[in-house]
C-alpha cells in the first residue's frame, strides 16, 4: 500500500527515519483532497443535470440554508484541518529536535557549492559521508546569500542563512547515494548547486574516517570502496582546490598573496624563488612536486622547514590536481571561480 | 457626489441613453475621462496586454524546461524570465485585473451610483499604474532583474541586474492600488442607492470591499519594504545585510506581511465574480448570502496573520511555525464555506451552461484542489518536503491561474455584453473554455508531481529523472496558450462585428443590469430605488424602480 501510493504520487525513496511518517500524513492529506474536490465536482455535475434550465422564463424558490447546515460547512473541514495540523506539528517538533547523541557536521553553503567539516576530522566539498542508522546533526551557515539544504529522500530541508547558524538533523536508514539540492534561489548557479550524501554502513564509515586520518594512499591498492565511486568534481583545478582544503595545504599557504607559514600560492608558478642557501629556482611542476614529497630539499629564504611530507599520502592524480590548482592561481588571470562573499563570524548555539 | 461644474451641467441635461462609448470618440476624450466605465475599460486593455507579456515569458520558461541541460538561452536569461513572469503577472496583471477593470466598471452600477466617489482620483490611479508599468518595462528592456518576484535579501541587495527601476515601478504601482481601494471603500459607504442596505449589497461588492481594505492596509508595507531594499542597495543601510548587523530574514517577514494578504487581493475579487456568475446562471438567490459576504471579510482579516507560513524552513521558531500553521487553516475554512455555499446556490436552481458557467466549474475545481493543497502546505511537517519545490509552484498557480484567471474570464464573458453591448460567439467560447481548463490541468498537475518528486523551483537545469513530467507540463502550457489565443480572436471580432444584444441578455437580476448595455455616461437618468435582494428570482419584476432623486 505504501509503495503503491508512493509511486503513484511520484515521491522519492524513503531513506530517513522521518520519511515514512511524513509520507503517511501526505497520503492522508492528499487523499482527503482528492475525495473532497471530486465530491464537490460530482455534486455540481449532479445539480447541473437535475436542475438544468427548462425554460427561459423559469423562476426559482428563495432558499436560505439552516444555521446547522452552515455550522456543518465550518466544523467538518475544520476538524480535518486541525487533525492534519496536530499530526504535522508533532512531526515538525521531532524534525526540529536533534537527539543528544547526534554526530555533528558543519556545513557551509556558498555560491555554488557545499562544504562539509567534521569536528576533528576531514573536510570535503559537495560530498557528505554519514553512517547509516546514526543521527546526524548539520550546523549550517552561508558565506554569501541564502541557500537551502534539501535531500528529497530524507524529507528534510532547511534554509542556510548568512550571519546565523541553522540546524537540521536526520537519521539515514539505507546505505546509498542521495542528491543534495539547493532549494533557495541563489543566482546563476542555483540549479547546479548540487551535492551528494553518501550513506555508508557504520563500519565502512569508520574505515573512511580512519583512512582520512592516515592519508588516502595506503588504500589505493585495496578493494574498491564507496569513495572510489564518488563523482569526479569538475576539472583538475576544481579537484585541486578541494584537495588543498582537505589536506590542509591552505592552512599554511595563502592563495591571495598574503604571507603566512609557507610561501603564498598566488603567482607561485613561474616565480623565481631565492632559497635559503642563496640559489635561485624557477618554480615549475617539478619543483612543486618535489616540495610536496620532500619539503626540506629546497627551502625558500625566510621560511622555516616545518612542512610535513605528503609522500605516500597523495595519489598521483591528486598531486597533479594540486599542481594544476597552484598553476591556476595567477593574479593577472581572469577569475573563473565564484566570487568569495563576505565572511561571517559563526554564532554557536542550540 | 462631488462632481465638477462641468459634470453637474451634464447631469442637469442628461443625453437620452447615449452610450458611454459614443459620448466623445477622440483619443483625448478617453485619456481625459472621469467616467469610471472608461477608466475600467482602459485598465482592461492594459491588464490584457500585460497578461500577454507575462504569458509569453511563461511559455519561454516552459520551452526551456523541455530539456534538463542548457537549452535555448543561458541561466541568467532564464532567471530574468521567471522574475519578469512573476512581476508582470502579479503586479501588472493580477492585482489590478479584477478590481480595477471590472470593479471600476460594474461596482458603481451595482450600488446605483453615477460614478465612483472620487472620479479624478480614479483616473489618477490609472496613470500612476501606467507610470509604474513604464518603469517596470524600462527595467525589463535594460536587462531585467534576476531575483525572482520575491526579492529575497541578501541576493537582491547584491545582484548587479537592473533591480532598482523594477523596485521603483512596484513602489509606484502600489499607490495606484491604494487609490483604487480608497475609492471603492468610500463609494460603498456613501454612494449606495436608496434601498441598498449593507445586507442587500451584491456579493461582488462585498468581495471588492474586502479586497479594498487589504489594498489600503497592506500595500504601504510593500512600499516600505521595496524602498528599504532599494536604499540598502544604494546606501548600504545594513537593515538586511548580516555583514552590517542586519537580518536577511527580517526582509522575508516584511515582504510576506504584504505578499500573503496580496494573495487575497488577487483571489477575493475572483470569488466576488464567481458569486455573481453562480447566481445568474443558476438563476437562484445566493445560498447563504451572509456566509459568503462575511467570509470575504474573514479572509481579509485572517489573511494578515498567516505570513509566517512562508518561513517554516527559514529558521523561524518551532512555536511560530505552529501558530502560523493553525492560523492559515482558518483561511481555508472561510474558503470552504464559500465553496459549499456556491454549490448550494445551484441546488433547486435553473442552471444554464453558458461560457461563464464553464469557467465557474473550472474555478470551483481549481479552488478546492488549490485551496486544500494550500492547507496541506500549511501542515508544517509536509511543508518541509514541499517548500520551494514545484509543489508550491503548482499550488499557487492553481489559486492564481486556476481560480483567479478562471474568474477573470468568467467576468469578461459575463460582462462583455454589459461593457460593449455586443455578444461573442458562444460555440467558440465553450471550445476555448474546455481547452483552457484541460490545458491548465495538463500544465500544473505534473508540477504537483514534480514537487512531490523533489524538484526545487527556479531551476534552470534539472536532474534528468524530472524530464518526463516537465515535458508533460510544457505540452499543457501550449494548450493553455492556444486557448487564450482563441479567446482573444473571437472577442476582438465580437467587439467589431458581434451581434448587438438587448439590455439584459442573461436575464440576470444583478443590479448592474438595470441600466442599458452599454450604459450611458452617467449610468442612471434617475437613481433607482432597489426593492429586492440581489438575485431574487422568485419573480420577473425588476429589482429596482426609478423614482425622482
Amino acid at each position: 500500500m505504501n509503495e503503491t501510493l508512493r509511486r503513484f504520487l511520484f515521491l522519492p525513496d524513503q531513506a530517513s527515519t522521518f520519511a515514512l511518517e511524513v509520507d503517511h500524513l501526505h497520503y492522508f492529506v492528499i487523499l482527503t483532497t482528492f475525495v473532497m474536490s471530486t465530491a464537490v465536482g460530482l455534486t455540481a455535475i449532479f445539480f447541473f443535470i437535475r436542475y438544468r434550465r427548462r425554460s427561459e422564463t423559469q423562476t426559482t424558490p428563495h432558499i436560505e440554508p439552516a444555521l446547522m447546515l452552515e455550522a456543518t460547512f465550518v466544523i467538518v473541514p475544520l476538524a480535518f484541518f486541525l487533525l492534519w495540523w496536530v499530526i504535522g506539528y508533532r512531526i515538525s517538533i521531532q524534525l526540529a529536535t536533534p537527539p543528544a547523541d547526534a554526530m555533528d557536521v558543519y556545513v557551509q553553503g556558498k555560491k555554488w557549492m557545499w562544504k562539509f567539516a567534521y569536528p576533528g576530522g576531514p573536510n570535503s566539498v559537495n560530498v557528505l559521508r554519514v553512517p547509516s542508522g546514526h543521527p546526524v546533526r548539520l550546523l549550517m551557515t552561508s558565506r554569501d546569500v541564502i541557500h537551502s539544504f534539501y535531500v528529497p529522500e530524507f524529507r528534510v530541508k532547511q534554509d542556510v542563512i548568512p550571519g546565523r547558524y541553522s540546524q537540521i538533523w536526520f537519521n539515514a536508514t539505507a546505505p546509498g547515494r542521495y542528491q543534495i539540492l539547493c532549494a533557495e534561489y541563489c543566482g546563476a548557479g542555483h540549479s547546479i548547486m548540487r551535492g551528494e550524501v553518501i550513506v555508508l554502513k557504520p563500519e565502512e564509515y569508520e574505515d573512511w574516517v580512519s583512512a582520512q586520518h592516515r592519508g588516502l594512499a595506503t588504500k589505493q591498492d585495496g578493494p574498491p570502496t564507496a569513495l572510489d565511486f564518488a563523482p569526479p568534481l569538475g576539472n583538475l583545478v576544481d579537484q585541486g582546490r578541494r584537495l588543498a582544503t582537505e589536506q590542509g595545504c591552505v592552512k599554511c599557504h595563502s592563495i591571495d598573496g598574503s604571507q603566512h607559514i609557507g610561501p603564498t600560492w598566488l603567482d607561485l608558478y613561474g616565480r623565481h624563488e631565492k632559497l635559503d642557501d642563496g640559489r635561485i629556482v624557477t618554480v615549475d611542476e617539478g619543483y612543486i612536486t618535489e616540495s610536496m614529497m620532500d619539503p626540506f630539499a629546497k627551502i625558500v629564504d625566510g621560511f622555516k622547514p616545518v612542512m610535513p611530507s605528503f609522500a605516500n599520502k597523495l595519489a598521483g592524480p591528486e598531486v597533479a590536481a594540486i599542481v594544476e590548482y597552484i598553476k591556476s592561481l595567477q593574479s593577472d588571470a581572469v577569475r573563473t571561480g565564484p566570487s568569495e562573499g563576505p565572511a561571517y563570524a559563526p554564532v554557536r548555539g542550540r | 457626489m462631488r462632481q465638477s461644474e462641468e459634470d453637474r451641467e451634464k447631469l442637469g441635461a442628461p443625453p437620452a441613453n447615449e452610450s458611454y462609448l459614443t459620448d466623445g470618440t477622440t483619443v483625448m476624450s478617453w485619456l481625459n475621462t472621469r467616467d469610471h466605465k472608461r477608466v475600467g475599460v482602459m485598465f482592461l486593455v492594459a491588464v490584457v496586454f500585460f497578461l500577454f507579456v507575462g504569458g509569453v515569458f511563461a511559455l519561454a520558461i516552459r520551452a526551456k524546461l523541455l530539456y534538463p541541460g542548457p537549452f535555448l538561452f543561458d541561466a541568467l536569461t532564464y532567471n530574468r524570465l521567471f522574475t519578469l513572469h512573476g512581476v508582470t503577472m502579479i503586479f501588472l496583471f493580477m492585482i489590478p485585473a479584477i478590481p480595477s477593470a471590472f470593479g471600476n466598471f460594474v461596482l458603481p452600477l451595482m450600488i446605483g451610483a453615477r460614478d465612483v466617489a472620487f472620479p479624478r482620483l480614479n483616473l489618477a490611479s490609472f496613470y500612476v499604474y501606467l507610470a509604474g508599468a513604464v518603469l517596470a518595462v524600462w527595467a525589463m528592456v535594460h536587462g531585467g532583474a534576476d531575483t525572482g518576484w520575491t526579492f529575497y535579501t541578501p541576493y537582491s541587495t547584491t545582484t548587479p541586474t537592473a533591480l532598482f527601476p523594477l523596485l521603483l515601478g512596484i513602489f509606484v504601482i502600489g499607490f495606484s492600488s491604494i487609490m483604487t481601494g480608497i475609492n471603492f471603500i468610500v463609494s460603498v459607504h456613501t454612494l449606495r442607492a436608496p434601498g441598498i442596505g449593507w445586507m442587500r449589497l451584491p456579493l461582488f461588492v462585498w468581495g471588492i470591499y474586502a479586497t479594498s481594505i487589504i489594498q489600503v492596509l497592506a500595500t504601504p508595507v510593500l512600499g516600505l519594504t521595496v524602498l528599504l531594499v532599494a536604499l540598502e542597495r544604494v546606501l548600504h543601510f545594513g537593515i538586511f545585510d548580516p555583514a552590517r548587523g542586519g537580518d536577511p530574514v527580517l526582509f522575508q517577514h516584511f515582504f510576506w506581511f504584504y505578499s500573503h494578504p496580496a494573495v487575497y487581493i488577487m483571489v477575493l475579487p475572483g470569488m466576488a465574480v464567481i458569486s455573481e456568475c453562480v447566481a445568474t446562471f443558476s438563476r437562484k438567490n445566493p445560498f447563504g448570502y451572509r456566509a459568503i459576504a462575511f467570509s470575504s471579510l474573514g479572509i481579509a482579516f485572517v489573511g494578515f496573520f498567516t505570513w509566517g507560513h512562508h518561513l517554516f524552513v527559514a529558521g523561524q521558531s518551532v512555536f511560530d511555525n505552529g501558530v502560523f500553521g493553525v492560523l492559515s487553516m482558518f483561511v481555508g475554512i472561510f474558503t470552504a464555506v464559500k465553496v459549499f455555499n456556491w454549490v448550494g446556490t445551484m441546488y433547486r436552481g435553473a442552471i444554464s451552461f453558458k461560457t461563464p458557467f464553464a469557467y465557474v466549474c473550472g474555478f470551483l475545481f481549481f479552488l478546492v484542489f488549490g485551496g486544500m493543497t494550500g492547507v496541506a502546505v500549511a501542515t508544517v511537517a509536509l511543508d518541509v518536503h514541499w517548500h520551494d519545490t514545484y509543489f508550491v509552484v503548482a499550488h499557487f498557480h492553481f489559486i492564481m491561474v486556476g481560480a483567479t484567471i478562471m474568474a477573470f474570464l468568467a467576468g469578461l464573458h459575463y460582462w462583455f455584453p454589459k461593457m460593449f453591448g455586443r455578444t461573442y460567439h458562444e460555440g467558440w467560447g465553450l471550445v476555448a473554455a474546455s481547452l483552457i481548463i484541460l490545458g491548465f490541468n495538463a500544465t500544473f498537475i505534473p508540477q504537483f508531481l514534480l514537487g512531490n518528486n523533489g524538484m526545487p523551483r527556479r531551476y534552470y537545469q534539472y536532474p534528468e529523472h524530472f524530464q518526463a513530467l516537465n515535458v508533460a507540463s510544457t505540452a499543457g502550457a501550449t494548450l493553455l496558450g492556444f486557448g487564450f489565443l482563441i479567446i482573444f480572436i473571437y472577442l476582438v471580432i465580437a467587439l467589431r462585428w458581434g451581434q448587438r444584444c438587448e439590455q439584459n441578455p442573461w436575464r440576470s437580476k444583478g443590479f448592474e443590469w438595470l441600466t442599458p448595455s452599454p450604459p450611458p455616461t452617467h449610468n442612471f437618468d434617475q437613481i433607482p430605488r432597489i426593492t429586492q435582494d440581489p438575485h431574487d428570482y422568485r419573480t420577473h419584476a425588476p429589482s429596482g424602480v426609478y423614482s425622482d432623486v
